[in-house]
Order: C-alpha cells, then sequence, then structure tokens
C-alpha cells in the first residue's frame, strides 16, 4: 500500500483540485482529506456518508460555584491565561488538569471534549475518509491521524494499494501528522513569493520527518521567471519538478461545477495534472 | 483598534490585503501590521520591513534533577500530553508533547523537576516605511504555533491601529489571534471552495462575537454565490478585488496592490472607513 500526500505550505495553491484530479486518475485507492480544519475535498467528489462518528478529544475545566471559594489559586496558576473571574474560557482552556489537581476545595472537574466528527463516505471514485473539526478546536493532529488510520484500514482490509491524501496548509501540527510515514509527498506551489517562500519551509518539514518529496508547479505561466526560480531551488536541494500546469481558467470553472478537473475539460491543465499523476505513478510504483 | 484579517481556505488573499490595508492607511494614521500567520508568514516578502529586534520563543519544558528524583511517577500521572514517561532509574521526557502546564514541576513531590525553556520560534519586530512590523515565525518542524502567535500579540500597541494578518482555517490557532480583535475582515474568493470555508470563518467569528465583512478576492462579474450568501447572512462586502493577470503578477513579484496600482489605496481606506462606520452604530446601538 502507498500513500501520497498532497500539501503546499501557502494556502490555496491548488492541493484540492489536483488530488481531486488524482481520485478520478488512479486505479484502486482510498481517499483521505486531512484538511480537518476547512475540508473542501468532498466538494469536488460529491459523496454519500456511510458512517459518521463522534471525535472526542482533550478535556475542558469546569468549575462548580457552588463549591468555589474564591480563593484564585487556579486563576493565577494557570499558564494559559483561561481562568477569569472563576470562569474558564474554553476557547484558552488546554485541558492540562493543573487546575483541577491544585484546587483546594475540589471544584474544578475535567470533562471530555467533542472534538468534532468524521466520516467514511462512498464516492464514484472510491472510499473517502474526511473529518470536520469543530470551530475553536485545538488541531492536534489527533483527528489527522485518526482520518489516515481509518483509511489504511480501509485500504488494507478491503486491498485497496493507493490512498490519495489532500493535506492541510502550513507546517504546524496538522501537517506533520499529515505527512510521517507517508510514502510520497507532492508539494504543490505557485510561482509567487510567497508560493516559493512556504515551499522552502515544507521541504524542509519533509527532510525532518524523512518523507520522499516531489514538486508541482501550478499556474507556472503566471510568472515564469519566478517558476524559473523555483526550479532552481528545487534542483540545488535535490528535488525533482514532476509537473507545471499552466493557469488555465478550465480549474475554477470545474470546481464551480463540482467535479474534478480531468472528467469536467481536456485542455492544458488537465492534460499536464495527468501528465503529473504518470510521474506519480512511477515514484510510487515498487521498481 | 484590532482589525483581523482571516479566512477559512487558504490563499485567498489574506496577505495582499493586509499589506495593501496598511500601506493605504499609513499615509493618513499610525498602524501596525502583526503578522501571526506563524507557520507561513509572508508580509515581510511584500513590506520588506528592517528588522530591529529578534526575541526567541520558548516554553517552559520539565527537567528532573536525579538527585532528588525517586521515580515515583507522580509526574507522569498528572501530564496530561503524556509528555513524561518513569520508567526504572530514569524519567523520559518528550519535549515535543509538552504544552508548558507546569504540572508536573509544582506536583513533584521531591520538589524533583525544574523548567527550561525549549525555542519553538521567534518574534521580530522593525519598521516598514511608516509601519510598524512586528511577524512571529515557528521553527521548522515544530508542531505548536500557539506559544509564538501569543507571544506576537504582546506588540499590539493600543495607540494605533493594529492589522492582524491570520493563519488560514477555523481552529486554535485562528481563534488565538482574533479572540480579541474589534473587526474581522474574512477575505474569500469566489468558488465553490471559497464559500465553504467562508461559511466556517463566519461561524467561527460569529461564535466569538466579533463583527465581520467580506472582501471577495478574484472576483468574476456573474460568480454571485458568495455575494448571495452574503445578502442572506446580512454581511456587508467592503470590496471586490477581481480576478486579473496584472494584480496576480503584482502579487508574484512580491509588490502590494496599493504600491503597484496606487489607485488601489483609495479603494482599502474606504474599506477602513467603512469598518469605523460600522463599530461606530454598532456601540452606538450597544
Amino acid at each position: 500500500m502507498k500513500e501520497v500526500v498532497v500539501l503546499s505550505g501557502k494556502g490555496g495553491t491548488g492541493k484540492t483540485s489536483i488530488a481531486g484530479c488524482f481520485a478520478a486518475l488512479a486505479h484502486n485507492k482510498v481517499l483521505a482529506d486531512c484538511d480537518v480544519d476547512a475540508a473542501d475535498l468532498h466538494l469536488l467528489l460529491q459523496p454519500t456518508d456511510r458512517q459518521t462518528e463522534e471525535f472526542w478529544s482533550g478535556q475542558i475545566a469546569h468549575i462548580d460555584e457552588t463549591a468555589c471559594t474564591g480563593c484564585g489559586l487556579c486563576q493565577e496558576l494557570c499558564r494559559f491565561d483561561a481562568i477569569h473571574n472563576f470562569q474558564v474560557s474554553h476557547v484558552s482552556c488546554e485541558g492540562c488538569g493543573f487546575c483541577a489537581r491544585i484546587c483546594p476545595v475540589n471544584a474544578i472537574t475535567m470533562q471530555e471534549n467533542k472534538a468534532g466528527h468524521w466520516y467514511i463516505s462512498d464516492t464514484k471514485y472510491g472510499p473517502l475518509v474526511r473529518a470536520r473539526l469543530g470551530i475553536a478546536q485545538e488541531n492536534s493532529g489527533k483527528l489527522v491521524a485518526l482520518v489516515r488510520q481509518q483509511a489504511r484500514k480501509i485500504a488494507a482490509d478491503k486491498g485497496y494499494s493507493t490512498i490519495i491524501t489532500d493535506g492541510p496548509p502550513g507546517i504546524g501540527c496538522p501537517v506533520i501528522s499529515s505527512l510521517s510515514g507517508a510514502d510520497l509527498a507532492l508539494l504543490v506551489t505557485e510561482p509567487t513569493v510567497s508560493g516559493a517562500h512556504d515551499l522552502e519551509r515544507v521541504i524542509e518539514v519533509c527532510r525532518h520527518f524523512k518523507v520522499p518529496a516531489t514538486v508541482c508547479i501550478n499556474k507556472y505561466d503566471i510568472n515564469e521567471q519566478k517558476a524559473l526560480q523555483i526550479k532552481e531551488h528545487c534542483a540545488n536541494v535535490g528535488i525533482n519538478v514532476a509537473g507545471e500546469i499552466p493557469f488555465d481558467t478550465a480549474v475554477n470553472r470545474a470546481v464551480a461545477h463540482g467535479v474534478p478537473l480531468v472528467e469536467y475539460d481536456e485542455g492544458p491543465a488537465a492534460g499536464e495534472v495527468k501528465r503529473l499523476w504518470k510521474n506519480i505513478e512511477e515514484l510510487i510504483s515498487p521498481d | 483598534m484590532i482589525i483581523s484579517v482571516a479566512s477559512g481556505k487558504g490563499g485567498t488573499g489574506k496577505t495582499l490585503v493586509s499589506t495593501s490595508l496598511a500601506i493605504s492607511i499609513s499615509a493618513k494614521e499610525k498602524v501596525q501590521l502583526l503578522d501571526c500567520d506563524v507557520e507561513e508568514p509572508n508580509d515581510h516578502l511584500f513590506l520588506r520591513p528592517v528588522i530591529t529586534t529578534s526575541e526567541t520563543v520558548s516554553i517552559p519544558v520539565p527537567k528532573v534533577d536525579y538527585a532528588k528524583c525517586n521515580f515515583c511517577g507522580e509526574c507522569a500521572r498528572v501530564c496530561a500530553y503524556k509528555a513524561l514517561a518513569v520508567v526504572p532509574g530514569s524519567v523520559l521526557v518528550f519535549d515535543q508533547l509538552c504544552h508548558g502546564c507546569g504540572a508536573c514541576s509544582y506536583l513533584c513531590p521531591e520538589s524533583a523537576i525544574y523548567e527550561e525553556g525549549r525555542e519553538m520560534g521567534v518574534v521580530e519586530s522593525g519598521n516598514a516605511g511608516d509601519i510598524e512590523f512586528v511577524q512571529g515565525r515557528l521553527t521548522v518542524g515544530e508542531a505548536m504555533a500557539v506559544p509564538v502567535i501569543r507571544r506576537v500579540k504582546t506588540k499590539i500597541n493600543r495607540d494605533s491601529l493594529a492589522i492582524l494578518d491570520v493563519s488560514p482555517g477555523t481552529s486554535c490557532p485562528v481563534v488565538e489571534t482574533i479572540k480579541d480583535s474589534d473587526y474581522c475582515l474574512l477575505v474569500t474568493e469566489p468558488t465553490p471552495f471559497g464559500l465553504h470555508d467562508l461559511e466556517l470563518a463566519v461561524e467561527t467569528v460569529r461564535q466569538l462575537c466579533i463583527p465581520c465583512g467580506v472582501i471577495v478576492n478574484r472576483a468574476v462579474s456573474g460568480e454571485t454565490l458568495v455575494h448571495e450568501y452574503c445578502i442572506r447572512e446580512g454581511i456587508p462586502v467592503l470590496l471586490d478585488i477581481p480576478l486579473d493577470r496584472g494584480i496576480a503578477h503584482l502579487y508574484s513579484e512580491g509588490v502590494t496592490l496599493a504600491e503597484g496600482i496606487p489607485q488601489w489605496q483609495n479603494a482599502f481606506t474606504n474599506v477602513y472607513t467603512e469598518i469605523k462606520e460600522a463599530l461606530h452604530e454598532r456601540s452606538r446601538c450597544a
């Protein structure tokens, strides 16, 4: 079983559009949307939910007002500034439980926290595992890990050979959780100063976690000189550029129609995405 | 006043809006730009600030004084993050899991735990023209952005306008950044992805009771789904920035819209005026 994760550092470079195409192009695959904070892959794959589960994670302190003597020790010791006027801020509480342990009258209890939902769905392209983190919840990477674990389980049980994972932007917990142990990271960038800057950082993350990476420059012809600089940088750090997708309004139109680009259009961008997938298949195929 | 520039979806134009808003307003009044997208801070690429101070951000993590430790295991029991494990003759500390709550050191019966700072990022301050500039930068490989964001926010100058560039999404880094803002500008694009993630962002700011307005980036005439949503929800659309290759090219070169096409400065100062009016109206009605 091979797992390809699509990442970018910078948001909005085209991860989901490309992952959606891979969903249509790959054979025998499971799909996983690990952008649990703002999942969009389902908007292209039109899933039917088969299973919905609650995701419980961490705890939140609760102060029993009738028992509290107002001594203030909890407020003084909380490092997250989460207690004001003997009320716990659900936004700031990190669930460490320190306050509950030191309260002299045991007025504080730790309550389980429902942090979101996850779903197993059917799509015409294969099974999809996705999740929805609750608003303001900590994206610790645990829900991402759960989505990946479920996708792997489905792949192992049903004999799927590939997992296509749409990853989150950034370089923090959810990205690390999406990346670690994957077989290949496809880093989607764009020829802009921000795209180039963020790509360098996400390449470092891949290095740090020893996951092989390959790069795709999306909308490369918006600024061909910048695209060239990105290619030079990739060559310098020994990373191959597996695709260069031209700017093509068909990409937005496909999103507006809620279908993967390669199923909507046969224009220049669609052609290049197909070539990109061929390259990736070669990179993950057992040689 | 604090204005946050956020979006559910990444790559919709937060950096473009934050930098151009700051430049446009700085001609008339004091403005501070704080880049709180500490995983991928980009504002510096457009403003090219002169950084004058840099401070490291660290969180306190436990260290064990083996002269005092009797391996009772209490520290591991009280740690909610499983950052400590006690095995015969040794206490294992997993720094990456530690949130720095301090429970282990406080509750150790032998007072055998002390704390040392573990570096997880930097906060840099300086100036870009008339703009006071601050940015946080999470160290690559580190997972927790919130401590760096908290430190960036300690630099907010309450006497001037503070513009906060927020990371994408709706989870803890976003909420930590925007929670005490006076107003939240939500930048989106007129696609189903943009709309879906805008709805999540609106839900977030509403939970925090922060008034908001929308800027539609890469607007295309006829693509009205975001505008229709905003009308339904009673959210003002403060500005449309068209889908335009010229604007995209400026951005790709690291040139702000307000400098590349100075006529846009008026549009951004108008956004600021509308925000002030909305907040004035709100305080009058409250």
